[in-house]
């Protein structure tokens, strides 16, 4: 080595530097006595976006969600609900970037909740909180021009094409596993998977992987024609807001004051939201069929539960591969078998192994304490998807209440897309006359006889 | 609404069953507010940081970051700098000779600024704009040197992810949350 040594030993600040001396002495090369003025330039810190911020951000949620609300139910404007998923959108969406958001924070709640070592921030707990109070009271607002994501899929809507009833609902229980999964791996401090499969914080932040970047664009093309795919499909918290929305307080209605039964909404809804009035069979006997599959699917809830909770006590053993901890045992108790070659350059993996063979004995104990946990986890999650396929099959076979065209409280995301389909609400914001209304509905598509239950 | 409903009674039962459902629900949430108000940081928020005495310059920094480049970037202790002719975080083993020549520099990205400031002493600078958090560096001055090369987190780039996907594959399990308000490690002593 061919390093110049310092000539001298200490700087003279002795003061200042108090609290290095002790560290000077480790030091290989002692700081340098300059002889020149030289001043030595400080370390830059630049700060983190300020708490202050976060609560401006909590604060446009609000008034967000509030102003949605109010264009939903009371100034019935889809041309608002835009305006506004054009804010979300540039805002939530690409000058936010993302974290954290409504959809990722259940994992925040639910690590928050389990991990005692993990503060919740304040914001995750309002922005997971806030939007799911507002559906009880006026439906899924959120989803309706809040929601970055949801505002994406909304506005490149192009030519949307009807997904079938029996796809719609079969897929339509994938975001209730997907929470569970979430909640349950998040809980555990295994992986945060729903932040990490999001399909659209990549385009927001322009910058990303290629999975990611690839992901957002498959979902983007197919929603140019499949209405909202992301939100139907995937989006965990869509599903929170989906139960939240079935309880509210106030529904969307597409008829301003009175349903005429015209048909002409009934095509208007991109999402296959609107449901078709319920005609009740003519004798009640009609209606025994029902009633005992009903009765079988109840019953069989519990074994659905019991089924499910077993199958999920067996996928701990691979949902532990995602924690870092047990994956790093796993490969140290591996590798104890065949030892790398010493002479090979070290790697990321290499160096994990090193720190591994340093602390083998709490790394193991962490790990077999993560798994513990995992499969007490597994049970619930399997459990969870039992009771979402039972509840899925039993919501089919209720018979719905319906008089008029609706939309179905859960799946509406109040676009506002139907209002002006009504000729009635067309006649109340002065757009036609009562007249042509009626002209309208009088060449409306005649209803069938047999409607059937959907 | 002004179409009677067919069967009035079960109307009512559903509305019943709704609105108590949505009475639940608000209980629940209250009650879980109320339970997590303990838990909750009012005046904190927490980002994400590398603790330089954890950290084995692994390299996973300049790939896993959700973030091209990476938001981890090298950062200068000056106060622990020895100002080294020979700055083995600067220089690869061997060099031909002690100058600027890229040949001899071991960052990929020639992300270091080699200044001289009074014989025999030279300042090390980190241009982060071309920093890509690879820790080549830091491992040179660590192992070889006082240290003052490490990686820290830049907030000034960090998206401050959900999960940080650099923690997650981070080999020294060098990073944690920390309070925003002291977001960085300032390393003041050696190794």
């Amino acid at each position: 080595m061919r390093a110049l040594f310092p000539r001298s030993l200490f700087p003279a600040l002795m003061g200042l530097l108090a609290a290095l001396a002790g560290a000077a002495s480790e030091m290989r090369f002692p700081p340098p006595e300059f002889e020149t003025d030289y001043t030595m330039p400080g370390i830059t810190t630049p700060p983190p976006r300020s708490l202050a911020m976060e609560y401006v951000d909590t604060a446009l949620l609000v008034t967000a969600l509030g102003l949605a609300a109010w264009l939903v139910h009371r100034r019935r404007s889809r041309r608002g609900l835009v305006a506004l998923s054009v804010f979300s959108l540039v805002y939530f969406g690409f000058i936010r970037t993302g974290c954290i958001c409504p959809i990722g924070a259940p994992q925040n709640v639910a690590l928050g909740m389990f991990d005692p070592g993990y503060t919740i921030p304040l914001t995750a707990l309002a922005f997971f909180l806030v939007p799911l109070v507002f559906s009880l009271f006026w439906g899924r607002t959120f989803c309706a021009a809040v929601c970055p994501h949801g505002a994406l899929q909304d506005l490149v809507l192009i030519k949307p094409v009807k997904v079938p009833l029996w796809i719609e609902q079969g897929l339509g229980i994938v975001p209730f596993i997907f929470l569970g999964l979430g909640i349950w791996l998040a809980a555990t401090g295994t992986a945060f998977i729903i932040c990490r499969y999001d399909a659209f914080i990549p385009l927001f932040r322009m910058n990303g992987s290629v999975f990611g970047l690839a992901l957002g664009g498959i979902f983007l093309a197919a929603a140019l024609f499949i209405g909202r795919p992301f939100c139907r499909f995937l989006c965990p918290y869509g599903a929170l807001l989906r139960l939240g929305s079935i309880v509210s307080r106030k529904a969307v209605r597409i008829t301003p004051d009175y349903c005429t039964q015209c048909r002409l909404c009934e095509h208007s809804c991109p999402f296959g939201a609107i449901r078709e009035p319920v005609k009740l069979p003519v004798t009640p006997n009609a209606l025994a069929p029902e009633r005992r599959r009903l009765t079988w699917l109840i019953l069989a809830l519990p074994v659905l539960i019991a089924g499910g909770a077993w199958l999920g006590s067996k996928l701990s053993v691979a949902a532990a591969k995602m924690h870092p901890t047990v994956a790093l045992a796993e490969q140290f108790l591996a590798g104890d078998k065949a030892p790398a070659p010493a002479t090979a350059l070290p790697t990321p993996e290499t160096r994990a192994l090193g720190r591994a063979a340093e602390t083998a004995p709490e790394l193991i104990a962490a790990a077999s304490e993560v798994r513990r946990r995992l499969g007490i986890g597994g049970w619930w999650f399997g459990g969870w998807v039992g009771l979402v396929i039972g509840a899925r099959l039993i919501s089919l076979s209720l018979r719905p209440n319906r008089t008029d065209f609706e939309p179905d409280r859960g799946a509406c995301y109040a676009c506002g897309r139907c209002y002006l389909a009504c000729p009635n609400e067309r006649v109340r914001v002065g757009l036609i006359t009562p007249a042509e209304a009626a002209a309208l509905q009088a060449h409306a598509p005649v209803p069938r006889p047999d409607v059937k239950t959907s | 609404m002004s179409h009677p409903a067919p069967n009035p009674s079960s109307v009512s039962r559903r509305q019943f069953l709704r609105e108590g459902m949505r009475l639940a629900a608000m209980t629940g949430a209250g009650a879980f507010v109320g339970l997590s108000s303990g838990r909750t940081g009012a005046r904190e928020h927490y980002v994400w940081q590398i603790d330089p005495t954890k950290c084995v310059y692994c390299g996973n920094c300049a790939t896993a970051c959700v973030l091209k480049p990476s938001a981890v970037k090298c950062v200068q202790a000056y106060e622990i700098c020895g100002y080294c002719d020979l700055c083995t975080g600067y220089f690869v083993p061997e060099p031909n000779a002690l100058n600027t020549g890229a040949e001899n520099q071991v960052c990929p990205t020639a992300a270091i600024e080699r200044k001289f400031i009074e014989d025999p002493y030279y300042e090390y600078n980190i241009i982060e704009s071309r920093c890509i958090g690879c820790a080549k560096c830091v491992e040179g001055c660590t192992r070889f040197g006082n240290g003052s090369f490490y990686l820290q987190v830049r907030h000034d780039r960090c998206v401050n992810c959900n999960e940080c996907s650099i923690a997650r594959v981070c080999a020294g399990d060098a990073f944690r949350r920390v309070p925003a308000s002291n977001p960085y490690f300032l390393k003041t002593s050696a190794h």
